[in-house]
């Protein structure tokens, strides 16, 4: 890293969740308003230890749910304040009509979501059923795969967020216990750093009595598609505003993002895509696959909404097979998300023959050597042309 | 709200500037419509006070139904003791 990045950041031990606290308290938020639930407690249980001990200037908004916690953050969002709340898996499909409610009324909330599994059966580990379930509401939607990444997209979050081109609500998502709970170093931003980037919030709705306007209107048949139409053309302008704040970020931090992560990409025959904690674990497999011979290199997916159309097209196209790992099952669909937003971008203009493997689910782990079954069995699949399903890999009777 | 305007000017988020509900004129989702026989008015000003809208303008003791904005869902007449108020067809 270059001398100047260095002189404006920290090196720091934490947690994914109390990283996630950390960059909210640095972000300086007006208002937080959240609900506890494994594995996600712990980020507003620091944020409401800060706003006790005087460290940070907010208003915490105990409330009974999470419905209640993300209508809280609506409505002081919809005042002008900079608002963030955190939840996971139940607590998230609680939410849900709130979701809808965020995005449609423009209103630049961050959202940080310790990713777990769905209930029935009730479990509390990571896997990403929440996350896509929240696919369609509207969010900008971001996944750290450890503390570093998540620290820096909460942070850029904000950024986007309240970027006047965009006004939408952005999640920020990372494996639960797997992110949420381990104690990792990573390098945070000076505190008067992310003041200057983020500033304070002036973009928006704004509650004011001497310039009275209705919010959260009844628009039947002859308005509401135009406010949707004009939702949906904001998600648009956000890949560019992305673009922008990922250039600025990293000329202050030294850390280049980017909507996509590739390793070993450049001369790989076989692409394995995964997302969140484990495109670290697959990258350790492929090193070990590259030792063998194999060609073959991983992409992580790090901005999942809006969906990086001509990166990935760029990217997947190069590829004779990819190898799609989803840690969530869309039972009676042709495949996983991921693998359909993959065959999407590249229609009608590929060769390449794809594999789904759907893992993980409930926290089921996910060792390097996994990522080696899943290669092995999904490039001799795609070879024998059998990508007519998802297949499964770690679950007993397969 | 004009249905002219696309949704490239549209306010943002579903917001309207203040005041702008007296220009959504509701009186065409009305079926029937309520006729007052003053003959029979008594001005007790119970409609009045019934009309969930209020659609109906009263100037001191008189009353007038506001077809504008009368959705026509017969609670004057329903309530009316003098039995003054008649819900007439809407012609299509």
């Amino acid at each position: 890293m270059m001398a100047e990045a260095l002189a404006r950041q920290h090196r720091i031990a934490l947690t994914g969740n109390d990283a996630v606290a950390y960059a909210v308290k640095q972000a300086n938020v007006d208002v937080i308003s959240a609900y506890p639930i494994t594995p996600q407690t712990f980020v507003v249980e620091t944020l409401s230890r800060y706003v006790n001990d005087g460290e940070l200037n907010a208003k915490f908004i105990n409330v009974e749910s999470e419905h209640s916690a993300l209508s809280a953050v609506i409505g002081a969002s919809l005042a002008g304040a900079r608002t963030f709340t955190a939840t996971a898996s139940q607590g998230l499909a609680y939410m849900w009509e709130a979701l809808y409610a965020a995005s449609g009324l423009r209103l630049p909330i961050v959202m940080a979501l310790a990713a777990r599994a769905l209930s029935a059966p009730i479990n509390i580990h990571n896997d990403h059923s929440d996350f896509f379930g929240m696919r369609d509401a509207g969010w900008i939607m971001f996944n750290g795969e450890e503390a570093q990444e998540t620290y820096d997209l909460t942070i850029m979050a904000f950024k986007i967020a309240e970027d006047p081109r965009v006004l939408l609500p952005v999640v920020v998502s990372y494996d639960g216990f797997i992110v949420s709970h381990a104690i990792t170093n990573f390098y945070a931003l000076n505190d008067d750093v992310v003041k200057e980037f983020l500033g304070v919030r002036t973009t928006g709705p704004r509650i004011d009595s001497d310039n009275a306007r209705s919010y959260g209107v009844l628009a039947l048949q002859d308005s509401y598609f135009e406010f949707k139409r004009q939702q949906y053309e904001a998600m648009e302008n956000a890949r560019q505003v992305i673009q922008e704040v990922f250039k600025k970020y990293g000329e202050i931090s030294g850390r280049n993002y980017r909507p996509l992560k590739e390793y070993m990409t450049s001369d790989a025959e076989t692409c394995i895509v995964a997302m969140g904690s484990t495109v670290g674990t697959a990258r350790h497999a492929v090193k070990n696959l590259r030792e063998k011979g194999e060609k073959v290199g991983v992409v992580g997916i790090l901005q999942y909404r809006p969906w990086p159309v001509k990166e990935a097209e760029q990217l997947f196209s190069r590829f004779k097979r990819i190898i799609v790992m989803e840690k969530v099952m869309s039972p009676g669909a042709r495949a996983g998300p991921v693998y359909e937003d993959i065959t999407a971008t590249l229609y009608p203009n590929y060769n390449v023959k794809m594999i789904d493997f759907i893992y993980g689910l409930g926290g089921r782990d996910i060792p390097a050597q996994g990522v080696i079954d899943i290669y092995k069995r999904g490039k001799e699949l795609a070879d024998k042309g059998k990508t007519d399903k998802a297949y499964f890999y770690g679950v007993r009777g397969e | 709200m004009s249905t002219t305007v696309t949704w490239r000017e549209i306010d943002l988020g579903g917001s309207v500037a203040g005041g702008t509900s007296e220009k959504y004129k509701t009186g065409n989702w009305r079926v029937e419509r309520p006729v007052i026989d003053y003959e029979k008015c008594v001005r007790c000003l119970i409609c009045w006070l019934y009309c969930p809208e209020p659609a109906i303008i009263r100037k001191g003791n008189e009353v007038k139904i506001d077809y504008d904005y009368c959705k026509g869902c017969g609670i004057c007449a329903e309530e009316c003791p003098k039995k003054a108020i008649t819900m007439v067809p809407e012609e299509i």
